[in-house]
């Protein structure tokens, strides 16, 4: 017996069990405060934000860091820390959008390539081949590129580079279930290969995706940013941190608050993702467990 | 055996670069507007651009242009850039061995200090030394390598100016040869040049190999506890043997290979990283050409760059299975 299916059969017992596991890693606590507080700031920025993240203000231009203005301003005179706490939005966003994209699309690739096999599974792969075969973030940025620098390509990029994985992911998953008896059976009683792809060999296999898509989120923050900084993806002034630490970096010598602040915020949000998805992984994949 | 698995995985490598050279293609394609314009300029007559249409091949259907450009690049041939208006093969070229220096020293830096910040970490396992080392990792993962790079200008060049700023050399560069600046300088015997090229070397490198350290270690303190956990471990500690022998011969040779893996699947993430590496410290590299061709819709200059770069990181990931093949003997395809 496969200890996914282990854990689907006796859901309650093992989620309890996880939940005490999480609750004893500080890791993985640290890890899931720093989420929390990035969603709770990027829900309620316009109450925790002291001032507007674009009004533009030449009188108060590259002010350091005050009581008035705990990370100092741009060279617009902007609220710095107000755009870093904006900027929580546009991240979450990009999150949001890039992982959800890429594990329907991978997902959805993936169980037809394992269920269906021959030559349907034979050309999946070779594209997904092609895809992996480019270091990530370089195709990206020529995707990004090509279809015109913005927030919105951007993500089309990611999106573009990351669905292989997702797909490899789902497919081994589903070849390894095909065979199993209630496969059979379901396949005996008549049933679709509809149905049965989407009610009996799915729910058993997204655990796993859970996890990769856990552990991809970090690098869908990082690559945005590295994007956004290279000047592919968000574009100036919207309060992205990538885009930040952009245009602070001709204020290097200067204004070291420019760049540090935005940067820090990529850091941090990073971590939280990186150390949570560990604690995930460890929970629903024993076999894979590794201490960071 | 090894013969025929290396020549099977060079076989199964002409469909992956089939595919690679029509996504080159496709991207080039996709560009909005009209790439004759592009070329010709703002103030080109429309029979200038026609004449371009046509000497570029754009007037074709979009297979025949795949066509033309895939016998292109088998007679080696990557067209002319539009930007600097010079083969895109001499570009590569010119630019290429400040990538190459670049990440192979980012590369050494990450193996040479990541094994061991490893080995230590497993064999004081929930010591101080393994705290420091997991704290240093999971920083290392998520560190932004653009922000990183800022702050070690910032710090070592503009405040304490202990190292030199951004470019590869202050000065003339040694005579030309490999274009790699230590080895034409140590050809050469020119060593103010070896010694000016190996410290601006220093911010850059250690910039790009900052997330790959942090990987490597990980990944070495990881199979290394598991590799100490092994039933041999044991048997080789019961006869006595000096524990420093033990964790070398038993425990680090068997935790080397999945260590390898991490550093081919690393080498993507190097020459992705070059890009924000090579922006800040105005390293003149392969990527920072592309970049800038990017920026100006440049596609032939794109597609060949982008092309070379995946070559590049199928050769390596070749290179590591093959490796993976001869190190570890119950590997077969």
């Amino acid at each position: 017996m496969h200890w996914w299916i282990r854990g689907y059969a006796t859901r309650g017992s093992e989620w309890r069990r996880a939940l005490g596991r999480l609750w004893r890693s500080r890791l993985a606590l640290v890890g899931l405060a720093i989420v929390v507080a990035l969603v709770v700031v990027a829900v309620f920025a316009p109450w925790i934000a002291p001032y507007s993240p674009t009004k533009i203000n030449l009188r108060e231009r590259l002010k350091p860091p005050s009581v008035a203005h705990p990370f100092g301003t741009d060279d617009a005179g902007r609220d710095i820390l107000s755009r870093v706490i904006y900027g929580s939005r546009v991240t979450l966003r990009i999150c949001v959008l890039v992982v959800g994209l890429t594990l329907g699309i991978g997902t959805l690739l993936g169980l037809i390539s394992g269920y269906f096999g021959g030559w349907v599974d034979e050309v999946l792969m070779r594209v997904s081949d092609v895809f992996l075969a480019f270091p990530a973030l370089i195709l990206a940025m020529a995707i990004a590129a090509a279809l015109g620098p913005s927030l919105e390509n951007a993500i089309v990029a990611m999106v573009a580079i990351w669905w292989p994985r997702y797909a490899r992911v789902t497919r081994g998953q589903v070849l390894s279930i095909r065979e199993i008896d209630f496969v059979a059976a379901a396949r005996a009683a008549g049933a679709s290969s509809t149905r049965i792809m989407l009610r009996h060999i799915l729910p058993n296999c997204i655990s796993p995706v859970v996890v990769q898509a856990t552990l991809d989120l970090g690098e869908v923050v990082l690559t945005a940013a590295t994007l956004s900084f290279i000047g592919f993806g968000a574009q100036p002034p919207t309060p992205e941190w990538g885009a930040m630490v952009s245009v602070g970096r001709n204020f290097l010598r200067d204004y070291w608050w420019y760049t540090t602040f935005p940067g820090l915020a990529i850091l941090i949000t990073v971590m939280g993702f990186n150390l949570l998805g560990d604690a995930v992984r460890d929970i629903l994949d024993p076999r894979l467990r590794r201490g960071p | 055996m090894l013969a025929f698995f290396i020549a099977r995985r060079l076989l199964l490598l002409v469909p992956t670069l089939l595919g690679v050279l029509l996504i080159t293609f496709l991207i080039s394609h996709i560009v909005p507007g009209d790439a004759a314009q592009l070329i010709a300029g703002p103030r080109a007559t429309p029979e200038i651009i026609q004449r371009i249409r046509q000497e570029y091949g754009l007037d074709k259907p979009l297979h025949i242009q795949f066509a033309i450009y895939l016998g292109q690049v088998l007679r080696g041939d990557l067209g002319k850039s539009i930007r600097t208006r010079r083969p895109v093969g001499a570009d590569i070229r010119a630019f290429f061995p400040a990538t190459f220096e670049l990440t192979t020293t980012a590369m050494l830096l990450a193996v040479l200090l990541g094994i061991p910040l490893g080995v230590i970490s497993a064999v004081y396992r929930d010591r101080l030394p393994d705290h420091l080392s997991r704290v240093f990792s999971v920083i290392g993962v998520s560190m932004p390598i653009f922000w990183l790079g800022l702050l070690l200008l910032f710090l070592f060049y503009i405040r304490l100016g202990i190292l030199p700023g951004p470019g590869r050399i202050s000065g003339d560069p040694p005579a030309h040869i490999t274009g790699l600046y230590l080895f034409d300088s140590l050809l050469t015997g020119n060593w103010r040049a070896l010694g000016d090229a190996a410290l601006h070397l220093v911010l850059p490198s250690f910039t790009l190999a900052f997330a790959v350290l942090a990987r490597i270690t990980r990944m070495t303190r990881s199979s290394m506890l598991e590799a100490l956990a092994q039933d041999y471990v044991r048997t080789a500690r019961a006869k006595g043997l000096h524990e420093r022998w033990v964790v070398v011969r038993h425990g680090l040779r068997n935790a080397l290979i999945p260590t390898l893996t991490v550093i081919g699947l690393s080498y993507g993430e190097l020459l992705g990283g070059a890009v924000a590496t090579e922006l800040i410290f105005a390293w003149p590299g392969m990527t920072h050409y592309v970049v800038g061709s990017m920026t100006s819709l440049d596609f032939p200059a794109v597609m060949g760059v982008t092309l070379v770069i995946a070559i590049i990181y199928i050769t390596v990931n070749l290179l590591v299975d093959i490796t993976y093949a001869l190190v570890d003997p119950r590997i077969r395809y």
